[in-house]
């Protein structure tokens, strides 16, 4: 009774991997079990607390609705690939720290993957509008307060020139 | 100089690992290792007639499958009764898996171990187990009336009963000029941490030795329980908690049937064995809790002021109570908030029904306590036409009467006697934070708008930093790091960064210098756990107090190494010098290296150390009778009892006229949890625990229906908020200091949440003209009772 397994392609991160999957198998226990990814996390694994979310070709999406198996070919980033080029925070990671963004940190990485692609297409939103666009995922320690500001700080550390100080504030790595 | 740390908003340290996903949670770890999963009743009360197995045994990857009739020893026994109690007379807790009976849906009746999670799920499909279903009993009317019981052995379903009274309350309130009665319920809810609970467990049978990471509040007493139900020397096990993705309070519990089961089956198997649970069985299998109907009796004179107080209230405590019945002892004590209530009694029942256990949820029995005070404030302020604040002013404790004992217990045992606060001022500081005594204006102008706007007002107690101690480790290595270990755990509280900062001040050493180990048993080896705002109050002042041992041993060394007398040296940025003479100074490394006299030299600062370089004189020992190698310390801090902290909130609401839903326009709050540590920390603290209290007010419950299934177990149907329904979070603070510890700190972790129903109900009764008594509240239900109100007005 074993389960036929299917060679699916991935780029994740930018690094290209083969991985053979039982056709059941989620993008997220592929991520984090075969890739050894952990970064992107499991909340609920029924699509609502947003933890899980990746971006799949530049748009972000819950992995925990995801087969792996239909994902072949697909560029992927995940939370790990959102640092700065140069490997240290990237601008979204940098500025949860800078507005204590986060407490326990679980659900961080599906935050940092949406504000990631949200700041691609809305370089400088207003508070309502960074409130928006945080309103699919879930915390349940910091009551949003300082992520809405993290989503400000990390547009203001994207509009600022390459090297003027910020530490690490590359753009984010995404799929080459 | 050094620059100081304690009290600033620095960044924490925690975080550049957390944000670029290099945190290593539970399901992080254990990549090689099987995976457990359970067969769980779908009936809240079954006998368990028969479990077949055989179609499991067919799965590719199967590796054991385990029923209660494979344990054996401590582990066919029962789960400890953790916190007995003189007053639960007849507490109850569950078998591992069920031994021929299930009392609620969720209790685990099998558990699979397999090669990976999705064929452990495919076995459990296939065990057939043979229920026959008993009718449960659900809610605290069917408990209450117990014509069916939980236990058959309680048959009134009755766990504890537990009267406290100070003076002769029911004689003040029939002795008053006015009296009121009010019902007052609040509702289940739950923590619900983004990650739930797991265990994972490895066996080392060449060294008979176990390590088990638990996403825990508590990882030395799970140590404690597990050497003691799997038969280990303790000495044997060891019990990590990893980085832990919240808790607020259902992680304090333990062992859970799943903590004891998995260690179990990874010693038998001698594999490595994980379990991640899911969401749904997080709501089903974990823990709840809120759920209470309270009876208030009041009396009170012309000026609003309390003569006597009178509480029954009735808790549901679930199916089993390992946990004890600590939620009503903190109701029916904490209930008294700010206020002297002249004579006051508290009675409750604590019963059993067929659904989840409740434990502590942040807040832990203080919102429903808030709910019935504050409501009770607002219902006496509507009857003698007195504005609400005055009412409340009226009753408070004043400064001058710190420390002011209710003559009653806490629920550590001890005297409720609060060491400090300022709650004029803390109502002041609301009052002016919401625009209190403007209010009226602005009601006025939205109803000229045709709009309908509220205000209210909620304040608390909170005890904070219960005993029994906690203690710290903090050791200076010999390249200048300084380490703090510490036993009680971390969920997202920033303690790297807090105790951290603690050290550095108490030291004298930069904050980046120093790294913060917790809930690791492998380091610290005594603690109690972190739950009750007790984490800062209780490791906060035992890492100072550690670190000022080591900061004395520091001066005595380097003392005799510059030839000075230990009261004229300064210890500052990592530096020890003879104040006035700053050429004659020692760093701190170095210290370290002379404090551990060495006859090896393994580096070049070992080279320092070795016994032809440092030494005492020839005739005395290289380490003195009454010293010990190496520059580290150990201390603990016991406190004699709780201290107090408070605070008040105020929010104004809209709510629609047409579909009576609830916009927060403002919410504001003013806390004082004592001397700050990081005010960031804190501040964090707060807006979360306002997002719980809202959540808890307008949106969280949990659905059983009468047949005990809980209709709302996914975060689908399970309202938390999100970014839209949190509002924008005002603060303001007071720093009253306790007088009880060395650092003058109060706990900051659940005040948040305290008042949310209570300011919330306040508000949106001031809004509607009606008076709410149940919380939480839907516009369904808002809609609901605005039609009943207009009916009864009509009449």
């Amino acid at each position: 009774m074993s389960e036929p397994l299917h060679e699916t392609h991935l780029v994740v991160n930018g690094v290209p991997h083969t991985v053979a999957v039982p056709a059941r198998r989620l993008l997220s226990d592929c991520l984090r079990h075969d890739l050894g990814l952990t970064g992107t996390h499991v909340g609920c694994e029924h699509g609502v607390c947003g933890a899980c979310t990746v971006l799949v070709d530049g748009r972000p999406m819950r992995s925990c609705l995801l087969f792996a198996v239909g994902m072949d070919g697909a560029e992927i980033t995940t939370v790990e690939g959102c640092r700065s080029a140069g490997g240290g925070l990237g601008p979204v990671q940098q500025a949860f720290q800078d507005c204590h963004g986060l407490q326990c940190g679980f659900c961080t990485p599906g935050f940092v993957t949406t504000i990631t692609a949200y700041l691609g297409e809305h370089p400088d939103p207003t508070e309502e509008q960074a409130r928006q666009a945080i309103g699919g995922n879930l915390c349940r320690c910091t009551g949003y307060q300082n992520i809405v500001a993290s989503v400000l700080r990390a547009a203001e550390i994207l509009r600022e020139p390459e090297g003027s100080g910020e530490p690490q504030g590359g753009a984010p790595v995404s799929s080459p | 100089m050094t620059t100081r740390t304690m009290g600033e908003p620095i960044a924490r340290r925690e975080d550049p690992r957390l944000v670029a996903g290099d945190g290593r949670y539970l399901d992080d770890l254990g990549g090689g290792a099987l995976a457990a999963a359970f067969v769980r009743s779908p009936h809240a009360a079954a006998r368990v007639l028969d479990v077949d197995v055989s179609r499991a045994l067919e799965v590719d990857g199967l590796v054991a499958v385990y029923t209660y009739e494979d344990l054996e020893g401590p582990m066919a026994e029962p789960l400890p009764l953790l916190i007995p109690h003189p007053r639960l007379h007849a507490g109850r807790t569950a078998y591992p898996l069920a031994n021929g009976v299930v009392r609620h849906v969720g209790e685990p009746v099998a558990m699979v171990v397999a090669r990976d999670r999705y064929l452990a799920e495919d076995a459990c499909e296939r065990i057939a187990v043979a229920y026959e279903p008993l009718a449960p009993v659900v809610g605290l009317d069917a408990a209450v009336a117990a014509e069916r019981v939980v236990h058959d052995d309680v048959p009134d379903n009755v766990a504890a009963r537990m009267v406290q009274e100070h003076g002769d309350a029911r004689a003040a309130v029939a002795a008053a000029p006015h009296r009121l009665e009010l019902d007052l319920t609040i509702e289940r809810s739950a923590s619900t941490p983004l990650e739930g609970r797991g265990v994972y467990a490895r066996w080392d049978a060449a060294d008979r030795s176990l390590r088990v990471y638990s996403s825990t509040q508590t990882s030395t007493s799970v140590r404690f329980a597990l050497a003691v139900k799997l038969e280990v020397p303790v000495d044997r096990v060891e019990v990590v908690a990893p980085d832990v993705g919240g808790g607020f309070g259902v992680k304090i519990m333990h062992p859970w049937p799943e903590e004891v089961l998995v260690p179990w089956a990874a010693i038998r198997l001698g594999r490595e064995v994980k379990w991640t649970e899911d969401r749904r069985e997080h709501f089903i299998a974990s823990a709840h809790e809120r759920g209470q109907r309270h009876h208030v009796s009041v009396g009170f004179d012309d000026d609003g002021r309390l003569l006597g107080l009178d509480v029954e209230f009735l808790h549901d405590n679930g199916a089993y109570t390992p946990y004890g019945i600590i939620v009503p002892i903190i109701t029916a004590t904490q209930l008294l908030g700010p206020y002297k209530p002249g004579a006051y009694r508290a009675e409750f029942r604590s019963l059993y029904t067929n659904t989840v256990i409740v434990t502590p949820y942040r807040g832990a029995g203080r919102p429903q306590a808030a709910f019935a005070m504050e409501r009770t404030m607002d219902a006496i302020a509507a009857y003698l036409g007195r504005d609400r604040a005055e009412v409340r002013e009226t009753n408070f404790i004043q400064p001058s009467e710190m420390p002011y004992d209710h003559h009653l217990t806490f629920q550590d045992g001890r005297p409720l006697v609060y060491d400090s606060g300022d709650y004029p001022a803390t109502l002041d500081k609301v009052k002016k934070l919401v625009g209190w005594d403007e209010f009226g204006t602005f009601r006025e102008q939205a109803r000229a708008a045709g709009r309908r706007v509220g205000i209210g007002l909620a304040c608390y107690v909170e005890g904070t930093g219960v005993g029994p101690y906690e203690g710290a480790h903090v050791r200076v290595e010999t390249n200048g790091t300084v380490v703090v270990a510490t036993g009680l755990t971390t969920q997202g509280q920033g303690h790297e960064t807090a105790f951290a900062q603690v050290a550095a001040e108490a030291l004298g050493v930069p904050v980046e210098r120093v790294t913060v180990v917790t809930g690791d048993t492998r380091r610290f080896k005594y603690a109690v756990g972190t739950f009750a705002s007790r984490a800062a109050v209780m490791s906060g002042n035992a890492v100072a107090l550690a670190a000022g041992k080591v900061r004395a041993k520091a001066l005595r060394i380097a003392a005799e190494a510059l030839e000075a007398d230990p009261a004229d040296l300064e210890l500052a940025d990592g530096t020890v010098r003879v104040k006035g003479a700053p050429e004659r100074e020692l760093a701190l490394e170095t210290v370290a290296v002379l404090a551990n006299p060495l006859r090896y030299a393994f580096d070049e600062q070992a080279r320092l150390a070795t016994q032809f370089v440092v030494g005492r004189g020839v005739e005395d020992p290289p380490v003195a009778e009454d010293d010990e190698p190496g520059l580290e310390a150990t201390d603990w801090y016991s406190p004699v009892r709780s201290t107090f902290a408070n605070g008040a909130h105020a929010v104004v609401v809209e709510t629609d006229p047409e579909t009576a839903e609830v916009r927060i326009l403002r919410y504001c709050v003013v806390h004082d949890c004592g001397r700050l540590i990081n005010p960031r920390i804190v501040e964090g603290q707060v807006h979360g625990g306002v997002a719980q209290g809202v959540g808890g007010a307008l949106y969280e419950r949990m659905v059983y229906d009468e047949n005990g299934q809980l209709l709302n177990a996914s975060f689908m149907d399970f309202l938390m908020p999100y970014a839209s329904e949190v509002p924008k979070v005002e603060t303001d603070h007071l720093e009253t200091p306790s007088p009880l510890n060395p650092l003058g700190i109060k706990g900051a972790g659940e005040a948040g949440t305290i008042p949310g129903a209570a300011v919330l109900a306040a508000a949106i009764s001031d809004a509607e003209g009606f008076f709410l008594d149940t919380m939480p509240i839907s516009p369904s239900e808002l809609w609901a009772l605005r039609e009943h109100h207009a009916r009864k007005d009509d009449r």
